[in-house]
């Protein structure tokens, strides 16, 4: 038995103080509090937007159309002459929730699948990895008309749809994480000293193996909402004069010579969120890495 | 090795199965047929339709017919396209679809590649943030945006190649392959970078250092094996998911691949040509998930010494 | 490392190829323009090119190019002029008309054309086990559509016959003013007896007959090439009737799907022509000088479907204060930037000189006054609504529009619903919907096309709008009108009786939009959008002219 693997069993008794340690270390990365600060602030804003956006979001002035930026209207204005800084407000109260629940829910079920997959192995791991096999060769685009026809339209059934997708490579990259983690001394010792499968997994095989999940889970975000302008396309999620940003970029994209603002603002929010993530994540990663703290 | 490979083919035939057995249903549960269209059809014309397609028969009947086709390679007529087998479209659709998911997928792991292992060497300076930081953009940009853009500056605005095709005008295949790799190019750098840091900081490692081997061969002979664990486990989904996703690369650039038919079959409700198209990306799933899970595998010294005892 | 010798010999392969492709390669109009080759943007991949199995746009030129009808038209008047039949007689009662087919006329392999190729032809679209979707063309011949629907099985009795080889006679129910222009709808052309039967039965939808090795056609073009979502190229027929009038040499189609690459390919010079043009371009090319955009009024009509049959939008009221309440005007010129006519009716304005009834115009006040009467003052109990659309840039944009103008003007909310293209055919046909987007597109010039679609149960009402004095109106007074007038005060009549019913809120008529490069000609604008490429010609000196390019 090597020294980590007595340290992290002596963690495991003492509970909290990983994330406790992980946050003090957390804290020590200026990138990854930038990446909060501005997490947070986009949070705040779209909480308060109802009571802060500069104009309504739905009110047209089809004679003024497409405006570049003014001292009225910051960022300019759409084709239907309404101010694109309320829609790019109210358009981040869906994407930033579609983007974290979406995600937590393939998070939830991509993490807890594939670390059981990978821990119990045999017959299971393969009925288990059969499935996520049969749920990526399935139409999705034929699910997702069948879903909207049966259900009609509503923001939960969003999230699911999406999290039924994107947990998949989740699963997989799980999966091949514990499976190598399961090989190592320090999970066999404990073993050894009695933890219960369930302890176990929560206790040493999840953290182990945050580094790859943190990253994908970084990188999927950004891409929920991209699929959501898609899914919106179907005629599943949202519905005009209600916005979004991937729907606000798609829009964008179709006349990026004509109007370029409204591609480049939607985009510029679009990218500043995964930045902060992806500063956040890997600060997170780093802040979690049990051996990298040892160092 | 071998029986793990034999059993994972074994257990495909069951996925395989219920991938066509769902989808056969659930393409006919969806609302709207095949022969809809924008101006009504008569009530008459559209049973005479039917008939010819076999679609009066019940559907037990016709489920069983279609694998009976199946079982001898014939996929079925294509509904969309009179004239035309689901075989044929498939034949046409697929070489072009895999020469550009080849292509997307070398500049892929090129860039992304080249740049997760560079940041992963000096995390934290400038040789991590920027190619890290280009990764993110490319990850941002949606190809819907990226084709458009890379088209606007290089085919109109510079005029150094064309703005559309595959294979008529030479350089026609840059941009395409270029949209398409640039998104799992991220992915791969960011992956990378993250598993390679997971290695470098193992024991083993830090031993090989401290026993003052050259630090290349550290990298490469130590740490690139285990450390692109995380890209291969995501690479099988990938090019699976490359081929399926070219769709949106095919239609900005006018590419005839099977990205484009796929999707298009579902749009058109054409029965035959989703069940065809979808079970020859079932297989091609299947494949490329055991692949890269043998390369995982291989890669992970722990794992092959278990499929050495086999 | 593989990585790195990858990444450097794509960046050569690259530069290597950038540097060819820079070097190199001269345009297609360039080349096109010197070879009479004309390269032609044609919306998408068609279905097939069977013409009496495939049924859309894209097919119709393409088809146009390989066949040729009895008659054809004249791209610039849209008169009827000769085609496979040298000319016609029509009798006094317009119910018997004989084609004189033109002793030249040949298919592709040489064969001569004979009538029985259309006895043959007709019976072949009319069979019902073909399931045609466009046998109601030839409904007007007498027992056609009998047969077409099963109700007899011998075809002699069908109102066609060949008197002899060049002889065809054709008997129809009543008099119809446009069954000449029916014959160059590519539904009653002729297609080649053995040929179709080498390959299948001749009500087999799906053998390889349309094939480039099989193909055998008798239009001015003959196909040469047909790669699957790439391009189909014709090339002049030698034995085509009339081959000494036509100029160019061969067509190239293109499946340009995507509206906004088709506009690239175009500003490149890989296309002559493009089948439409994206609604964020046309003003910066409408400010060109030398502008290749090309307008001009279309056979078809933007229009919403008003479920007359579901509250609120069962009663009248309703339905006018809804349809009153668009300002049209601002519609189309700030949303769609003055690219359509703005309609108040179903029937296009001037429809072979016909003019559609204008009942109502934009009124705010009239329109809140409608809806307080039918029991909304001012929006209050208003139990909403909700518009269908199927997904597309174009149709949300109108839609958004619409929203907003129904909430300010009457202050009431409306929903928007976009469907995915075959779940919304299905909410239209099963009438599940309130409000749903909808056009129409003309077959051929007459009133009669857009005003049969609101026949009592018509297939494509779809507003459940009947009316027993309008299908009267349409099914008996009008065929029996003896003038053009006459017949033409019917259709107003009931076209009155139909926007007083208000089933439908008439947006706009469609116009078309190509862009089309100045070597171009031949081409003309007109109602139906139709090209004769017979007619097409290429400038070969244009780039010269232009040196400056």
């Amino acid at each position: 038995m090597n020294a980590r693997a007595i340290d992290d069993i002596a963690r495991a008794e003492q509970g909290t103080s990983l994330w406790k340690d992980a946050w003090l270390r957390l804290r020590k990365n200026h990138l990854a509090v930038f990446g909060l600060v501005i997490l947070a602030l986009f949070v705040i804003i779209a909480l308060l937007t109802p009571w802060i956006a500069p104009y309504s979001y739905q009110a047209q002035d089809l004679e003024l159309g497409a405006s570049g930026p003014s001292a009225a209207h910051w960022l300019g204005t759409d084709i239907f002459g309404r101010d694109l800084m309320t829609q790019i407000m109210y358009g981040g109260r869906i994407s930033l929730a579609v983007g974290f629940v979406a995600t937590a829910v393939a998070l939830l079920i991509g993490v807890t699948w594939g670390a059981i997959a990978g821990y119990v192995g045999g017959r299971t791991d393969a009925v288990m990895m059969r499935l996520v096999d049969i749920l990526y060769a399935l139409p999705f685009m034929i699910f997702i008309v069948l879903l909207t026809v049966v259900f009609g339209r509503n923001m939960l059934l969003l999230f699911l749809a999406i999290g039924a997708v994107e947990w998949l490579t989740m699963a997989r990259i799980m999966r091949g994480q514990v499976q190598s983690l399961r090989q190592q001394e320090f999970v066999e010792a404990a073993i050894s000293l009695g933890l219960s499968p369930a302890t176990l997994i929560r206790r040493h095989l999840v953290p182990n193996a945050l580094g790859p999940i943190i990253v994908y889970t970084t990188l999927t975000i950004p891409n929920v909402m991209l699929l959501e302008a898609f899914l919106s396309f179907l005629g599943l999620g949202i519905q005009p004069p209600q916005t979004s940003w991937g729907l606000l970029i798609s829009y964008g994209a179709e006349t990026m010579e004509e109007y370029p603002w409204l591609l480049i603002f939607p985009g510029v929010a679009l990218t500043l969120t995964l930045f902060s993530l992806n500063f956040l994540g890997d600060g997170l990663r780093d802040a979690l890495d049990v051996r990298g703290a040892k160092d | 090795m071998w029986r793990f490979i034999g059993v994972r083919l074994l257990q495909a035939i069951p996925v395989i199965l219920v991938v066509i057995t769902v989808t056969f249903f659930l393409v006919r549960i969806a609302p709207g047929g095949p022969f809809d269209s924008e101006k009504a059809v008569p009530r008459e014309v559209k049973a005479a339709l039917e008939a010819q397609y076999k679609l009066n028969l019940p559907l037990f009947q016709q489920y069983a017919a279609y694998l009976d086709d199946l079982a001898h390679g014939d996929l079925g007529p294509s509904f969309k396209y009179p004239g035309r087998s689901v075989n044929e479209l498939i034949a046409a659709g697929f070489p072009v679809t895999a020469e550009l998911g080849l292509y997307a997928l070398l500049v892929a792991l090129g860039i992304g590649g080249l740049a997760g292992v560079c940041a992963s060497l000096k995390p934290n300076t400038a040789q991590d943030y920027i190619p890290m930081s280009l990764a993110m953009i490319g990850i941002c940009m949606p190809s819907f945006l990226l084709g458009p853009l890379l088209v606007l500056l290089f085919g109109i605005y510079l005029d150094w190649l064309p703005v559309s095709g595959w294979g008529d005008i030479p350089g026609d295949k840059i941009l395409p392959s270029i949209t398409l790799g640039a998104g799992y190019a991220a992915y791969i750098a960011r992956l990378g970078r993250a598993g390679m840091l997971e290695v470098l900081s193992q024991d083993y490692i830090r031993t090989a250092r401290a026993k003052g081997l050259p630090r290349w061969q550290v990298v490469f002979k130590h740490s690139l094996r285990g450390g692109l664990i995380p890209v291969v486990a995501f690479l099988g989904p990938a090019f699976a998911g490359l081929l399926a996703g070219s769709f949106v690369v095919e239609t900005i650039f006018q590419i005839p691949g099977l990205g484009r038919f796929y999707v298009q079959a579902a749009f058109n409700r054409d029965y035959t040509m989703i069940l065809g198209t979808t079970v020859f990306l079932s297989v091609l799933i299947v494949l490329f998930n055991l692949l890269s899970d043998i390369l995982a595998a291989w890669m992970n010294p722990r794992l092959r010494a278990q499929f050495g005892g086999h | 490392m593989i990585e790195a010798h990858t990444f450097r010999f794509l960046l050569t392969l690259a530069t290597v190829i950038l540097l060819a492709a820079c070097s190199g390669g001269e345009s297609n109009v360039a080349s096109g323009n010197r070879e009479g080759i004309l390269y032609f943007g044609n919306g998408s991949e068609p279905q097939g090119l069977d013409p009496h199995v495939v049924t859309g746009v894209p097919e119709h030129f393409i088809i146009g190019a390989l066949f040729e009808g009895l008659a054809t038209k004249n791209p610039y008047t849209l008169e009827p002029e000769p085609g496979v039949a040298q000319s016609w007689d029509i009798s006094e009662h317009g119910r018997v008309i004989t084609f004189h087919i033109n002793p030249r006329a040949r298919w592709s392999n040489g064969e001569s054309m004979t009538a029985a190729d259309y006895v043959w032809s007709w019976q072949r679209l009319l069979s019902p086990a073909l399931g045609s979707e466009y046998a109601y063309m030839l409904y007007p011949v007498k027992n056609a559509r009998d047969f077409n629907k099963g109700a007899i099985t011998d075809f002699a009795e069908v109102g066609v016959t060949a008197l002899d080889d060049l002889t065809l006679q054709v008997t129809l129910d009543e008099r119809t003013p446009y069954f000449i222009q029916l014959m160059d709808h590519y539904s009653t052309f002729a297609v080649h007896r053995p040929t179709i039967e080498k390959f299948g039965q001749m009500t087999d939808r799906y053998t390889p007959w349309t094939r480039v090795e099989n193909m055998v056609s008798n239009g001015a073009f003959r196909l040469r090439d047909w790669q699957l979502y790439r391009r189909i190229e014709v090339e002049k027929s030698d034995t085509y009737w009339d081959r000494d009038n036509v100029k160019l040499n061969g067509i190239v189609f293109y499946p340009t799907e995507n509206v906004v690459s088709e506009e690239r390919m175009f500003r490149v010079g890989q296309l002559h022509y493009t089948g439409s043009v994206p609604l964020g371009k046309i003003p910066v090319y409408q400010e060109m000088a030398d502008s290749p955009y090309r307008q001009a009024p279309y056979l078809g009509t933007y229009y919403y479907l008003l479920n007359t049959t579901r509250a609120p939008t069962d009663n009248l009221k309703v339905r006018q204060a809804l349809s009153m309440a668009v300002d049209r005007d601002s519609l189309n010129k700030n949303v769609l930037k003055g690219t359509n006519l703005v309609a108040y009716s179903i029937t296009p304005p001037d429809t072979l000189g016909y003019y559609p009834p204008k009942l109502f115009s934009h009124d705010v006040a009239g329109a809140r006054r409608l809806l307080a009467e039918a029991g909304y003052p001012d929006g209050r109990g208003w139990p909403g609504l909700e518009l269908t659309y199927n997904t597309s840039e174009d149709h949300r944009k109108i839609a958004v529009a619409l929203q907003q103008m129904w909430k300010d003007a009457l202050n009431i909310e409306v929903t928007l619903t976009n469907q995915e293209w075959k779940v919304y055919l299905d909410s239209i046909t099963q009438m599940d919907f309130q409000i749903a987007r909808r056009g129409w597109i003309g077959d051929y010039v007459d009133p009669n096309n857009f005003l049969d679609l609101f026949l009592s149960g018509g297939g494509n009402n779809n507003t459940g709008f009947a009316d027993p004095r309008y299908d009267d109106l349409i099914l008996r007074k009008a065929p029996q009108a003896s003038t053009r007038e006459a017949r033409y005060a019917v259709f107003h009549e009931a076209e009155t009786l139909l926007m007083e019913q208000m089933p439908i809120i008439p947006v706009f008529t469609y116009t078309s939009k190509h862009l089309i490069h100045p070597s171009v000609n031949g081409m003309p604008p007109n109602l139906m959008d139709w090209a004769n490429f017979k007619y097409v010609w290429l400038d070969q000196d244009w780039r010269a002219s232009e040196a400056g390019d």
